[in-house]
C-alpha cells in the first residue's frame, strides 16, 4: 500500500509541477459552426449527466468499500433481491436516455439538412492528399502536405503547424452555406475539420455530402480520420474562410495562376529549369513512397534509382507517370499534374539520384503522350 | 459430497501422460485449459511489445524509431493479437478448465475436438507473426491496414502477406466456432443432477450466451474474409466500386461480426466479477436472475447496433437515428450488471485480496468505458469523436482494464485451485497498484488528445498533443513492465517451493462446485456426478 502511494503522490507530483495547465487541451471545442456547438453542447450535456451518475454509484461504491469491510467488523446481510429497486434502476436510465435522445436528433436532423446551398466543392481523397474541385468555377487543385521532411525526421526545429500545413488550402467565403461533395480516388479516407464538426468519409465509387456555414474569418486546420495507407498521418486539411472581398479576389488570382499554366505549358524549358520544376514536383506528388533517396521502401514501395523504368524507355517512363500502374499504389498522374509538371518530374527522376541518362523530356512531348 | 470422497480416491489411479505427448495429444480439459491460458499469456508479451514500439514512436512529435509503414503493421497486428490471440483464448481457456469444474462434468462434452481447436491456434498465429518477421527482415510487409481491414486498403491495396492474414483468420474462426459448440454441448448435456439453468454460476452462463455470439458471427467474419480473399485472387468484385461491388459494404459485414465480438470479449468478464465479488463480499449475488437477463438483453441488443461504428459513412438519416437509440439502449442492461455488484458488495463483509482488487477496480473503470460507450453513440458527438484517440480510450478502458482485468482477476481467484498454492498475495497487490495506477496515467489522457481532435493510427502529431502523449507512453512502459510481476507470481505459484498450500475452499466466502475438489483439481474430476440441491 505504502508503495502504491508513493508513486501516486510522485505522478501527481510530476502532473501539477508542469508549467501550466492552460496549455493542456481537456475538452472538445466549441468551433465556429452550429454544427460544432451543437455537437459540443450535446456532448457536454451527456458527459455531465455521466459524471453524475459516476458520482452516485462510484459514492455508493466507495461508501461500501469504506463501511462494510469485514476488518471494522462488518457482518454480510443476508439479502439479494429486491424488485423494487430492479425495476427503479431499469426504467430511471429509460428516462436518462430519452433526455440526451431528444436533443441529439435536432442537431443531427440540422447537420443532415443540405439544401440551399451557396456553393459546392467537391472533394477527392488520394493517396495521400486532397483534390478540391469548386463546382461551376473551373478552379480545382491539389492539397499537398508543405512540412518539409526535415521537420518530420528531426532535422529541423518544428514548426507551429507541424503537419497541419499545405500547399493550397481551401478558400471560402464567410457567411455562405457551403456545400461538400465527397469521394475517393483509391482506398476511404476521411475529411475532418473539428472547427467545423464535419467529418465524413471520402469512399470510391460513393458521393458524400455535407456542409457548413460560418461567420468567422480564419484558418481552420483538420487532418484525414481514416487509415488509408502509409501517409495516413500526413494528409492534413487547410481551409481558409476569407471575407466575400477577398474571396473574390483569391478567385480572380486563381483564374490568373491557372492562365500562366497553360502558358508555360507550351514553351520549351531547358534542362536546369526542368530539373529544379521536377524536384519539388516530386518532393509533393512522389517523395511519399518512393522516397527522397529515391530508393522507395524495400518490397512495399519500389525505388526508381537506377530502376527499369526509370532509366529504360522513356515513352514506358512517361506511360507509367501518366498513367499509373493499375491495381497497385502507383496512381495514374495524367489527371493531377499538368504537362510542364509531368514533363519536369520525369526529366528530374531520369536524371537525380546518379540515373543520369541525360535525357530531356518537354512538356510537348507529354501532351503527345497523353 | 461422497462424489468428492471418490474422487480423491481416484486420484491414486490417475494414468497422466507424460512428457510432449500429453500436451500434443491432450483431451483433458485442464491440460487445454492450461495451454489456451499460457498460449494467451505469451501472445500478450508479444502483442505488449508492438504496443511499446508504438508508445515510443508517439513519445514525442517527429518519427524517431520506426517509419509509418511498419507503424501501420505495428498497431495491425497489435489489435489483431490482442483481441484474437490474447482475450479469446484467456476466455477460452478459462471456460475449458472451469466450466466442467463449476457445473460438475468430469471433462468437456467433445474431448477431441477440444483438442483440435486449440492446437489451430499456434498455427493461425505462426503464420500471422511470420509476416511480421518477414516485414522485420525486409522480405514482404505485413498487414498494415488496422485490425478492422477495411476495403478497398486491405483488397486492391493490401500486401502480398493479406493472403496469410486471410488463411489466420480461418483459422481462429474454425478454432472459435469448435471451442464454442464444445462449451455449449457440455453446458447443455453435462450439467450435475439438479443442477438446473437458473442454478448454474453466473460465469457459466455468461459464457453460454457468448458461446451462442462466437457461433452467430465467426461465420460472418469468416465470409468477409473469403470475399476478400476472391476478390484479391480471382476477380470477384465484392468490395470494389470499380468492378460494381461496394466498400461499405465490407463494413456492414466486418461490424455485423465485429459489434457482437465486442461482448463477446466482454461478457466472460462480466461473469467472472459476479463470481468474485460474492465472494469477498460474503454475500451472495444480488439479482441472480435479473443477471441473467442483463446479459441475454445485452447479446441481442449486440445483433442491432453494428452500424454505430459507421456514422461518418454517409449513411441516411432514419438509419443513423436507430443505430443511435438501440446502441444507447445497450446502456440499460448494462446499467443493471453494474448495480447489482454494488448492491452485492452493500452491507457485505468485504476483504480485499487481489482477485477482489481486480473485480472492484473493473467495476470502476469498465464503468468510465460504459459512459464513454454512450457518449460515442450520440451521432452529433461521434462525428467528434470518431476515429479519434477518445475511441481509442474508450475501447482500451473496456477491454484493458475491462475485459483483461477480469481475466487478472480471475487468475487470481482460480490459480490456488489450479496448482494447489496460494499466490503471493504482496506480489499480487503490487502488480494490482502498479498496473492500475499505470494504466490510467496510460489511457486517460487519451481522451483529452482525442477531443483536442488527434486522429487515431497516426505515427506522427502536431506539437499541441505532445504532452499528453508523453504521459500516455509513460504509463504505458510502466504497465507493460509491471506484468512480469505478474509473470513472476504465476511461476512461483506453480513451482509451489515457497508458498502456502492452499485449502480445499480457498477463499472464506467461496461457493459452488468447484470450490468442493481438492487443491489441485485431481487430473480427472467429478467422474461419478455430484448431485446439486
Amino acid at each position: 500500500m505504502s508503495a502504491a502511494i508513493r508513486v501516486a503522490s510522485f505522478i501527481s507530483l510530476m502532473l501539477v509541477s508542469m508549467q501550466s495547465w492552460a496549455e493542456y487541451q481537456l475538452d472538445l471545442r466549441p468551433g465556429v459552426t452550429s454544427f460544432s456547438q451543437g455537437a459540443y453542447d450535446i456532448h457536454t450535456l451527456v458527459m455531465w449527466i455521466c459524471v453524475g451518475i459516476g458520482i452516485i454509484v462510484f459514492g455508493a461504491m466507495i461508501y461500501s468499500i469504506i463501511m462494510h469491510r469485514k476488518s471494522r467488523g462488518a457482518e454480510a446481510a443476508s439479502f439479494d433481491d429486491n424488485l423494487t429497486v430492479e425495476i427503479v434502476w431499469t426504467i430511471v436510465p429509460f428516462i436518462i436516455l430519452a433526455f440526451m435522445a431528444v436533443p441529439a436528433t435536432k442537431v443531427l436532423l440540422a447537420m443532415e439538412d443540405v439544401s440551399n446551398s451557396d456553393m459546392s466543392i467537391k472533394v477527392t481523397g488520394y493517396q495521400w492528399k486532397w483534390h478540391y474541385d469548386y463546382l461551376g468555377e473551373d478552379i480545382s487543385f491539389f492539397s499537398n502536405l508543405s512540412t518539409p521532411i526535415e521537420e518530420i525526421q528531426n532535422k529541423a526545429t518544428k514548426s507551429n503547424n507541424y503537419l497541419l500545413d499545405v500547399d493550397n488550402r481551401v478558400v471560402v467565403p464567410v457567411n455562405k452555406k457551403i456545400r461538400l461533395l465527397f469521394t475517393s480516388n483509391d482506398v476511404i479516407h476521411a475529411w475532418w475539420v473539428p472547427a467545423f464538426a464535419v467529418k465524413k468519409d471520402a469512399i470510391p465509387g460513393y458521393i458524400n455530402e455535407s456542409w457548413f456555414k460560418t461567420d468567422k474569418v480564419g484558418i481552420y486546420r483538420g487532418q484525414c480520420a481514416e487509415l488509408c495507407g502509409t501517409n495516413h498521418g500526413f494528409m492534413p486539411i487547410v481551409v481558409e474562410v476569407k471575407s466575400e472581398a477577398d474571396y473574390a479576389a483569391w478567385v480572380s488570382g486563381q483564374k490568373q495562376q491557372a492562365a500562366a499554366a497553360a502558358e508555360s505549358a507550351t514553351k520549351t524549358w531547358t534542362k536546369d529549369e526542368l530539373m529544379a520544376h521536377g524536384k519539388t514536383v516530386y518532393a509533393t506528388s512522389c517523395l511519399a513512397c518512393h522516397q527522397a533517396s529515391g530508393e522507395g521502401i524495400p518490397n512495399v514501395f519500389p525505388g526508381l534509382k537506377g530502376s527499369a523504368i526509370a532509366i529504360g524507355d522513356v515513352a514506358k517512363h512517361i506511360d507509367v507517370v501518366v498513367n499509373g500502374v493499375p491495381g497497385t499504389a502507383m496512381q495514374a498522374f495524367g489527371p493531377q499534374l499538368n504537362d510542364a509538371d509531368l514533363a519536369a518530374l520525369v526529366t528530374y527522376e531520369r536524371n537525380a539520384w546518379g540515373n543520369d541518362t541525360g535525357d530531356v523530356v518537354q512538356p510537348a512531348d507529354i501532351k503527345a503522350a497523353r | 459430497m461422497s462424489a468428492v470422497i471418490e474422487e480423491h480416491h481416484d486420484e491414486h489411479h490417475d494414468h497422466k501422460p507424460t512428457g510432449i505427448g500429453r500436451w500434443l495429444f491432450s483431451t483433458n480439459h485442464k491440460d487445454i485449459g492450461t495451454m489456451y491460458l499460457w498460449f494467451s499469456f505469451i501472445m500478450f508479451f508479444v502483442g505488449g511489445t508492438l504496443a511499446l514500439v508504438i508508445r515510443a514512436e508517439l513519445f514525442e512529435p517527429g518519427l524517431q524509431f520506426i517509419e509509418p509503414e511498419l507503424f501501420n503493421q505495428m498497431t495491425t497486428l497489435h489489435g489483431l493479437i490482442m483481441v484474437f490471440g490474447v482475450i479469446m483464448p484467456a476466455f477460452v481457456g478459462l471456460a475449458n478448465w472451469m466450466v466442467p469444474l463449476m457445473i460438475g462434468a468430469p471433462d468437456m462434452a467433445l474431448p477431441r475436438m477440444n483438442n483440435w481447436s486449440f492446437w489451430l491456434l499456434p498455427g493461425a498465429f505462426g503464420l500471422l507473426i511470420a509476416s511480421l518477421v518477414m516485414s522485420l527482415m525486409g522480405m514482404g510487409s505485413a498487414p498494415n491496414f488496422g485490425w478492422t481491414f477495411y476495403a478497398p486498403l486491405s483488397t486492391t491495396y493490401g500486401p502480398d502477406s493479406t493472403d496469410y492474414f486471410i488463411f489466420s483468420v480461418h483459422m481462429m474462426g474454425i478454432s472459435s466456432i469448435m471451442g464454442a459448440i464444445n462449451i455449449i454441448a457440455t453446458i447443455i448435456n453435462m450439467r450435475a443432477p439438479g443442477m438446473t439453468y437458473m442454478k448454474m454460476p453466473i460465469f457459466v452462463w455468461t459464457w453460454f450466451i457468448t458461446a451462442y455470439l462466437l457461433i452467430a458471427v465467426m461465420p460472418v467474419l469468416a465470409g468477409a474474409v473469403t470475399m476478400m480473399l476472391t476478390d484479391r485472387n480471382f476477380g470477384t468484385s465484392f468490395f470494389s466500386a470499380a468492378g460494381g461491388g461496394d466498400p461499405v459494404l465490407f463494413q456492414h459485414v466486418f461490424w455485423f461480426f465485429g459489434h457482437p465480438e465486442v461482448y463477446i470479449m466482454i461478457l466472460p468478464s462480466f461473469g467472472i466479477i459476479s463470481q468474485i465479488v460474492p465472494t469477498f463480499s460474503r454475500k451472495k449475488i444480488f439479482g441472480y436472475s435479473s443477471m441473467v437477463y442483463a446479459t441475454s438483453s445485452i447479446a441481442f441488443l449486440s445483433f442491432i447496433v453494428w452500424a454505430h461504428h459507421m456514422f461518418t459513412t454517409g449513411m441516411p438519416v432514419a438509419t443513423e437515428l436507430f443505430f443511435m437509440y438501440a446502441t444507447m439502449l445497450i446502456a440499460v442492461p448494462t446499467g443493471v450488471k453494474v448495480f447489482n455488484w454494488v448492491s452485492t458488495m452493500w452491507k457485505g463483509s468485504l476483504t480485499f485480496e487481489t482477485p477482489m482488487l481486480f473485480a472492484i477496480a473493473f467495476i470502476f473503470l469498465f464503468t468510465i468505458g460504459g459512459f464513454t460507450g454512450l457518449m460515442l453513440s450520440i451521432v452529433p458527438a461521434d462525428f467528434q469523436y470518431h476515429d479519434t484517440y477518445f475511441v481509442v480510450a474508450h475501447f482500451h478502458y473496456v477491454l484493458v482494464t475491462g475485459a483483461l482485468y477480469g481475466i487478472f482477476a480471475a487468475v487470481y481467484f482460480w490459480i490456488p485451485k489450479w496448482t494447489g498454492n496460494m499466490y503471493d498475495e504482496k506480489l499480487g497487490k503490487l502488480h494490482f497498484w502498479v498496473s492500475t495506477i499505470s494504466v490510467n496515467v496510460l489511457f486517460f489522457p487519451m481522451h483529452f488528445v482525442g477531443l483536442a481532435g488527434m486522429p487515431r493510427r497516426i505515427p506522427d502529431y502536431n506539437m499541441q498533443f505532445a504532452e499528453f502523449n508523453a504521459i500516455a507512453s509513460v504509463g504505458a512502459f510502466v504497465f507493460g513492465f509491471a506484468q512480469l510481476i505478474l509473470l513472476y507470481n504465476i511461476i512461483k505459484t506453480i513451482r509451489g517451493r515457497r508458498t502456502e498450500k492452499a485449502t480445499d475452499k480457498v477463499w472464506e466466502g467461496a461457493e459452488g462446485l468447484e470450490w468442493t475438489l481438492p487443491s489441485p483439481a485431481p487430473f480427472h474430476s467429478f467422474t461419478t456426478p455430484p448431485t446439486v440441491k
